[in-house]
């Protein structure tokens, strides 16, 4: 039996079991294998590398080809894999949609001393290549929140609400996921238009007295959600509007509408920027990251750009967007501190032209 | 005076911006249009987010400007929640400012 790729004879057991073999058969399956290897390079690959985090998180996504969504290739570092939940959303992310589009994933995660972990965190449920080992299934320790599909409000609902036996966290650790998590959770629901919807999860490092939270989709991304009612020239102004306060993609007018003010993604980012740490905007082929170490540590700015920040550009292209955000936290600091530090530096940017309103607020 | 009891609607975090739109169309702005008062009661509300705040009170603010918070009142704020509160208001009144 013979049948052709691209246009050139070859036999099928042959050519895609057994290279090598191939090779052997002559001129024409050799050319036959010139573009099975130009096809096996042809298709989506994701790669675990052995060390992700926001940082570093270029890295990653650079090793990432989204070529050809009909074939998807995992792959990951052989001797450790630490993936940021930026990451791992990402990747289920990617997982559930190369499954609802029937692509059966190849390639596999190797059986790294990490791997306990990934498998915890649920990834192998959504990635589509199998689990590299197995684990004694046990509640869990108070250090994660495991991958989690988010397609409708029920779904965002019952996340929230596991959220806090999941941790058995002080509320200072708590509320700050589950206010990231709403909010990064409703934005997918309400404006990305996403398939599979979207994948959060998280993790905190008591040691590092810090959390690290990823919520990707699979959507329409930023620049075709702000391009609907905002004049927007590319990727890099689709992501500076969608961060800056008062800018909605639901509406042309500034300061949103009744239902959403265009403030969501601009407090994440503040989180992140008052309590020190990074956030980071993916969509497209551009990547925003708010910087940890700022000039102004004490002042939010409205306009993204204005912070210390980082712009890639040229990146492999990811059809919705994924978000990663890495928030110091105190036990004894209570999350509202944080938020009356947004409240107070948001003020003192724009303090000059308004007044306090907020004082002639009743409280009883 | 109308009153809303948020945490038998909600629960402990109010989050949930389609209940808030219901709250907002339902009986926040037929209320104030009536010329009346709304009691929002955060009683047991340890947490809450800007969107859902946002949904609940912006279109009241939008329409009557600060003068509307004269007939709002809040009710057991915790920390969390009364800087939420807070930041809305300031938030929402300062985009009507930049309106004008």
């Amino acid at each position: 039996m013979i049948f052709r790729v691209y246009g050139f004879k070859c036999i099928p057991g042959v050519v895609v079991s057994n290279l090598k073999q191939a090779i052997l058969f002559g001129e024409e399956n050799s050319r036959a294998c010139y573009y099975f290897l130009l096809f096996w390079g042809y298709h989506m690959k994701l790669y675990f590398p052995n060390s992700a985090h926001l940082q570093n998180i270029e890295g990653f996504i650079r090793r990432y080809s989204p070529k050809n969504r009909k074939a998807l290739r995992v792959t990951g570092h052989s001797r450790y894999i630490h993936a940021h939940p930026f990451v791992m959303a990402m990747a289920a992310c990617l997982g559930a949609s190369a499954a609802s589009a029937g692509v059966e994933p190849t390639g596999k995660v190797p059986n790294v001393s990490s791997a306990p972990y990934l498998v915890r965190m649920k990834l192998f449920d959504y990635l589509g290549v199998p689990s590299p080992c197995e684990i004694e299934e046990h509640e869990e320790s108070g250090r994660f929140v495991p991958l989690t599909q988010i397609q409708t409000s029920e779904d965002l609902r019952k996340t929230i609400t596991n959220l806090i036996p999941l941790l058995h966290a002080a509320p200072s650790v708590a509320d700050p996921i589950r206010y990231v998590v709403s909010e990064l959770g409703r934005n997918v629901l309400e404006h990305a238009e996403s398939d599979v919807g979207g994948f959060v999860c998280a993790q905190y490092f008591r040691d590092k007295k810090r959390i690290a939270i990823g919520m990707a989709d699979s959507g329409k991304g930023i620049l075709n959600a702000m391009s609907r009612y905002h004049r927007v020239y590319d990727e890099s102004q689709a992501i500076q509007l969608a961060l800056t306060p008062g800018i909605s993609g639901a509406t042309p007018r500034i300061g949103g509408n009744e239902t959403n003010a265009g403030a969501g993604l601009f407090f994440i980012r503040s989180i992140a920027k008052v309590s020190g740490n990074f956030f980071t905007i993916y969509s497209g082929g551009t990547l925003y990251k708010l910087m940890r170490k700022q000039t102004v540590p004490h002042m939010l700015f409205g306009d993204p750009f204005q912070e210390g920040h980082s712009l890639v550009r040229d990146l492999p292209r990811w059809k919705g967007t994924v978000i990663g955000i890495d928030i110091n936290v105190d036990e004894t600091v209570e999350f509202s501190s944080l938020l009356d530090i947004i409240r107070k530096s948001y003020s003192i940017d724009v303090k000059a032209r308004k007044q306090p309103y907020y004082k002639k607020i009743k409280f009883r | 005076m109308k009153k809303i009891t948020l945490n038998s609607l909600v629960g402990s975090f109010a989050e949930d911006k389609d209940t808030a739109a219901e709250l907002r169309d339902e009986v926040i702005l037929p209320e104030l249009n009536r010329g009346g008062e709304v009691e929002i009661d955060f009683t047991g509300v340890t947490l809450t987010t800007q969107s859902f705040v946002h949904a609940l009170i912006s279109e009241a603010l939008r329409r009557e400007g600060e003068t509307v918070l004269s007939r709002l009142t809040f009710r057991g704020c915790e920390e969390a929640a009364r800087g939420i509160i807070e930041t809305v208001v300031q938030y929402v009144l300062e985009t009507v400012d930049d309106e004008d």
